[in-house]
């Protein structure tokens, strides 16, 4: 086992995520999983291969400094959860 | 035990492009609340982004002209954060391959040179506006979020951890904004936010080279909060660890109103931003032939042009170095020069009288009530002895208060110096006359008292007769 149940606890508070208690072991399972795999690809030789920073082969793709119109202020806010004056009102921040 | 403290700024300052870094919204300041929003900058789901190519010229002319190597292939990260400064939970920055490093700005404290490493310079995105229910953060229920700020273009600036002294702090954070102003690419607004800056500091016992452990304030706007923020936490620090105490690693932050660092714990329990490469954005590749280019549009910089004041008007280092800490203040100082007058003479107006009428208004040199052309024109008047310091003094002042040619003040008031010799005698006769006493004082080898008589004279006169003549003149009498 790599991975430890505080490790995915960790991850999951680092995510936002809530993690019910009984899933724990299947997350638990998953993970080293996944980490097993990587052990795979590590042994791949890389040593002639470039780093990948796009998987497209892509590079410089700009856009000019126009001025574009924005949204209508009632169409910005439609999906907000909660609003007030114009603003996207969040719930208390800090603890 | 005697301690040092290991100081290191990033300054984020917003770029003056039109548009935001990933789209077209618009980049103005003050606008009602989300109104320059898009799907793009609130981070709606299945919207690419695109880079802004102003932005990446901009960058790269910081980046040079703050002594960096430019990476001629850069791309970008998205930093994980959850604030709801931003709406798409993670902040898009570059991490691994920044647009530039490696560089430095010379500063100058207390007449020592001190040489700041940059360590680079990187895209990112700004955030958004918060407005809390309560007074503060901590006593607000809810918040209010504006997104218009969220998508401004930033450029970050990470120094090494290599200065001393908040004084130091201060002149590196001048230098900076003073090489941004010059180069054109941020408006240096510190009021709207335009610049700003997160100092760490950490204390160690002098001498020795182990970092102590550091804290951070964030967003501070101003030089005088980066010199008082660091001035409170060094000592603060410092007597933590003189109790036996230990320093937390956090964020604190700078209450402007009290003048103290208050400890903020935000629901994040550690740190940690996992960067991953940001796939909607491909990366950037920039030639030789672009950045020689970029190089080629770079004015004159702030320590060129101090340079320039020293050897060719002959001002002192320190008269230079204000002059040239800001651009406009230079344009200002070299159009008065350009217009005839005496190199010199004009640091001392600049710098003096203008100064303190600047500040006292509050206003900034680009909006003084006193043309550049109309202080060369009432330097040449000092110059050739048309009127004197003294009575420049009060010329200045109604230039200050009605933008008056100052020729034109000269002539209606009648302030024009007296340089006849018979009218200033008639004077020089009447208050040796009637100051006997003085008079007596100098003769009998008080060689003071003529300084009072001098002033009799020139207090008769107005203030118009010539100092020198003045002088002369009662010398002369007093040893017939
Ligand atoms: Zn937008």
């Amino acid at each position: 086992m790599k991975v430890s149940k505080k490790d995915v606890e960790n991850v999951a508070v680092l995510s936002r995520l809530k993690i019910a208690d009984d899933k724990m072991d299947k997350y638990l399972e998953e993970f080293n999983n996944f980490l097993e795999y990587v052990d795979v690809l590590q042994k791949v030789d890389t040593e002639n291969v470039k780093p990948t920073a796009h998987v497209l082969p892509l590079q410089n793709v700009f856009r000019e400094d126009v001025i574009k119109p924005s949204l209508d202020r009632e169409k910005a806010l439609a999906n907000a959860p909660e609003k007030e004056n114009g603003y996207f009102k969040v719930p208390r921040i800090i603890e | 035990m005697e301690y040092e403290a290991v100081i290191g700024l990033e300054i984020h300052s917003e770029l003056k492009t039109k548009t935001k870094i990933f789209c077209g919204c618009k980049t103005t300041f003050g606008a009602p609340q989300n109104t320059h929003v898009c799907p793009v900058c609130l981070g709606l789901p299945g919207v690419l982004p695109v880079i802004n190519k102003k932005v990446v010229e901009f960058a790269i002319k910081a980046g040079i002209a703050l002594n960096c190597t430019i990476n001629k292939f850069s791309k970008f990260d998205r930093k994980n954060y959850y604030y709801p400064d931003l709406p798409k939970n993670f902040q898009t920055s570059q991490f691994d391959l920044p647009i530039a490093e490696h560089g430095y700005v010379d500063i100058e404290v207390d007449g020592k040179p001190k040489r700041i490493r940059i360590t680079r310079v990187h895209m990112e995105e700004d955030a958004g506006k918060l407005v809390h229910s309560g007074n503060t953060i901590k006593d607000s229920s809810s918040s209010n979020v504006d997104y218009n700020r969220t998508g401004v273009p930033l450029i970050e600036i990470v120094s090494e951890p290599d200065m001393r002294t908040p004084e130091e702090a201060r002149a590196y954070m001048e230098k900076v904004k003073a090489i941004l102003e010059y180069i054109d690419v941020s408006n240096c607004k510190m009021e709207e936010g335009n610049l700003r800056a997160d100092v760490n500091v950490s204390l160690r016992a002098k001498g020795t080279e182990k970092l102590g452990t550091k804290a951070e304030m964030k967003n501070l706007n101003s030089f005088k909060m980066v010199e008082n923020a660091l001035t409170y936490e060094i000592d603060r620090q410092e007597e933590v660890l003189e109790d036996g105490g230990h320093i937390v690693q956090e964020t604190r932050t700078w209450d402007d109103g009290k003048g103290i660092t208050i400890s903020m714990r935000t629901k994040e329990q550690a740190q940690d931003y996992r960067y991953m490469p940001e796939p909607d954005l491909v990366p950037i590749v920039t030639t030789d032939e672009q950045i020689e280019a970029i190089k080629k549009t770079l004015p004159e910089l702030p320590d060129a042009r101090k340079n320039r004041l020293i050897k060719e008007c002959g001002l002192s280092s320190y008269d230079a170095g204000m002059i040239t800490n800001s651009r406009a203040m230079a344009e200002y100082f070299d159009e008065v020069v350009n217009k005839g007058a005496d190199p010199k003479l004009a640091a001392n107006w600049i710098m003096g009288d203008l100064s303190k009428q600047l500040n006292a208004e509050d206003k900034t040199i680009e909006d003084s009530p006193v043309a550049a052309a109309d202080l060369a024109k009432m330097i040449k008047l000092i110059e050739n002895g048309t009127i004197s310091s003294k009575i420049a003094k009060k010329v200045f002042g109604e230039m200050w208060k009605t933008s008056t040619d100052p020729e034109i003040i000269v002539k209606e008031k009648g302030l024009v110096q007296i340089t006849d010799t018979g009218a200033i005698e008639k004077i020089v006769n009447e208050v040796i006359s009637s100051n006997p006493k003085p008079v007596a004082d100098y003769k009998n080898g008080n060689a003071k008292s003529i300084g009072f008589l001098v002033g009799q004279v020139m207090k008769a006169s107005k203030g118009k007769a010539n100092p020198g003549m003045v002088n002369k003149l009662l010398k002369e009498k007093l040893t017939q």
